[in-house]
């Protein structure tokens, strides 16, 4: 077999055995619960009966590999379960099927993940290569100096300037991204501006030191050097003998940020209360919704782990070592 | 040192002169050569630390003190105002810093705890037991670690205990794998292998013969670690499932008081409020990475600008 597809194939096996693991993880997590935890969803006023069923809904008179089992499989068919909220002590069930209230809302999501990484992706890698090439000249120390104080700022301050700034004093975007299905897609686009821009300066900071970092270490390597002092040209000593060696780094720079992204959605959908995956995550940890916090989890989860293993297959796939073998 | 020597020997004499220098001129030293990101930096902490031992001192009112006017304008009484349940913001502020830094502090110790001796007996050990820590870990890893305390929350309720542990078992896991991966290329050292053979247990090793030998990259690291820790603990609050009010803390003032934002048009002063204490988060951060980065150029090239 050729190198390259083995080793791919050993990091999607990997892949697959974390998301098994993590799985396992997220799904103990509802073992940990306190033993009342019935009586306290369903209200002091519950009947014996309704907790019994309620238990046995959750399948607690079962042993917990089964119920893992049963999890998982509901799950591959798209069926996350049930919400907590909306039951009474009486018996009454006005609970909603979690698939039903997480998927419009990961929708959402994706449109605002999208929209950042299209907007921040080309600036970071523009930044942070110019930054490494012009290394150590003015431009090189205030972009690097200015991204190094944006990184320390937490995402809500981020946030509450540019509010402050473009929501509020010189009234350009809503400060509120409420975005509904039926709107026109650029109405979409110019309501979640002020998210996506908060995103988007979180996330070039990160990118654009880290394409630096990549990029300098890359250029101090001997074989760029050697380029060099046999006379190439500047541009074909960068697009030749550079480039096939930097997607790699790129690569896993871009997906790093991009699972960056997908923690530092909760704070900015909370801060504007956008109807995303992030603040129906935080809702239901207030309310200890704990299936929609699972299903809320186990996305976010699997998300992270898929995007460094893309950057893992990019990084071997284009790794010039591993295509000519010797 | 000194009184070894016998006889002439120009590198003991090369070392008094050394020795004669105490550390506090040492470090004073180093200090006239610090840049100035630095010096800001260390100036800011000092005084975000004296602000945090002293707070009952400097503030003018009682943490948790209710005054009739809520969302009070900035005035001679109240400096900063007053909350949505008419609590001084000033006061708030200033108790913030001892409750905010205070935990943040707390849970990057224990973290380093955790991970640090994690991190040495997996880099002693080299076998089972390593294997079974660190694969535990990359799992740990594989979830982000927002998530994974949002998660545990939820499970255990918020309250300050929950939130350091939890906290401070996520990012134990970051502290085992740069402890593991620097203690490795000492823990082969010949000193400890003598040290071992000569009957010392593994605490002494760990703590006596490879902890002072990966001191420089830890310090940076608890830098980086604590900005880390107060940086989730500020977001956890600001989503409300951090630090429990009546307790004056940064990231909850800051989901108090946002509303304010919106008469910023009318009153700037009014709309600057939920800024104050994001920008105090902001500015300890932004701080504690220029010392860090100070730091890291004068210990070693790990970073790559010299």
């Amino acid at each position: 077999m050729h190198p390259v597809l083995r080793t791919v194939l050993q990091r999607l096996a990997l892949g697959v055995l974390t998301l098994f693991i993590v799985s396992i993880i997220i799904f103990a997590s509802v073992q940990m619960l306190p033993g009342d935890f019935a009586e306290a969803v369903l209200g002091q006023a519950a009947t014996t009966e309704t907790v019994a069923a309620f238990r046995r809904e959750l399948g607690l008179d079962q042993p917990p590999v089964i119920r893992y089992f049963d999890w998982i499989g509901a799950l591959a068919q798209g069926d996350l379960g049930t919400s907590f909220s909306g039951r009474a002590a009486s018996g009454v069930d006005r609970s909603r099927e979690v698939a039903e209230l997480v998927g419009p809302r990961l929708m959402n999501t994706l449109f605002l993940a999208s929209m950042t990484a299209i907007i921040a992706v080309p600036l970071a890698l523009f930044l942070g290569i110019t930054a490494a090439l012009k290394r150590n000249s003015f431009y090189d120390k205030a972009v690097s100096t200015s991204t190094l104080t944006t990184i320390s700022f937490p995402e809500f301050f981020v946030a509450y300037i540019l509010i402050l700034l473009l929501g509020t004093l010189w009234p350009v975007f809503p400060s509120l991204a409420d975005v509904s299905r039926e709107m026109p897609f650029w109405d979409r686009v110019y309501t979640t501006a002020l998210p996506a821009l908060t995103l988007t300066l979180v996330i070039v900071a990160h990118m654009m030191r880290m394409t630096r970092a990549a990029i300098i270490n890359l250029l101090a390597s001997p074989y760029i050097e050697m380029a060099r002092l046999k006379g190439e040209p500047p541009a074909r000593v960068i697009l030749r003998h550079a480039l096939p060696n930097a997607w790699a780094p790129i690569a896993a720079v871009i997906a790093f940020n991009l699972a960056y992204l997908v923690v530092g959605v909760v704070v900015v959908e909370v801060v504007f209360v956008y109807p995303g995956i992030g603040q129906l995550m935080v809702d239901a940890v207030s309310s200890r919704d704990i299936p929609v916090v699972q299903a809320c989890a186990l996305i976010f989860a699997a998300t992270y782990i898929l995007l460094n293993l893309i950057a893992d297959i990019i990084g071997i796939v284009t790794n010039p070592r591993l295509l000519h073998p010797k | 040192m000194t009184d070894q020597t016998e006889g002439y020997s120009a590198a003991a004499e090369v070392g008094q002169f050394r020795t004669r220098r105490t550390w506090r001129q040492r470090a004073w030293i180093e200090l006239k050569k610090a840049p100035p990101t630095a010096i800001f930096g260390l100036i800011v902490i000092a005084g975000y630390i004296f602000v945090a031992l002293f707070a009952p001192l400097l503030a003018p009112y009682g943490e948790a003190e209710v005054f009739p006017q809520s969302y009070a304008p900035w005035s001679a009484e109240h400096p900063l105002g007053t909350d949505q349940i008419g609590r001084d913001i000033l006061t708030r502020l200033i108790y913030g810093a001892r409750n905010t830094i205070g935990l943040a502090f707390l849970t990057t110790l224990l973290a380093f705890f955790i991970g640090v001796s994690l991190g040495l007996i997996a880099a002693i050990n080299r076998s089972w037991l390593d294997q079974v820590i660190s694969r535990g870990v990359d799992v740990l890893m594989a979830i982000p670690s927002l998530i994974f305390a949002l998660m545990l929350l939820s499970i255990f309720g918020s309250s300050a205990l929950s939130l350091i542990l939890i906290i401070a078992v996520l990012d134990s896991t970051r502290v085992f794998r740069l402890t593991r991966s620097v203690a490795v290329g000492v823990a082969v050292m010949d000193y400890v292998e003598a040290a071992t053979l000569r009957g010392e247990g593994l605490g002494w090793v760990m703590r006596r013969e490879i902890l002072p030998n990966i001191m420089p990259p830890l310090v940076a690291e608890f830098g980086l670690r604590f900005c880390f820790v107060f940086l989730t603990i500020a977001a956890l609050s600001f989503l409300g499932v951090g630090i429990q009010p009546p307790t004056a803390d940064w990231g909850t003032m800051v989901r108090e008081t946002a509303n304010l934002i919106q008469f910023a048009r009318f009153d700037l002063k009014a709309g600057l409020t939920p800024l104050l204490p994001a920008a105090a988060i902001a500015l300890l951060t932004v701080a504690v990475n220029f010392v860090v980065d100070w730091f890291l150029h004068k210990t070693s090239g790990l970073r790559d600008e010299h």
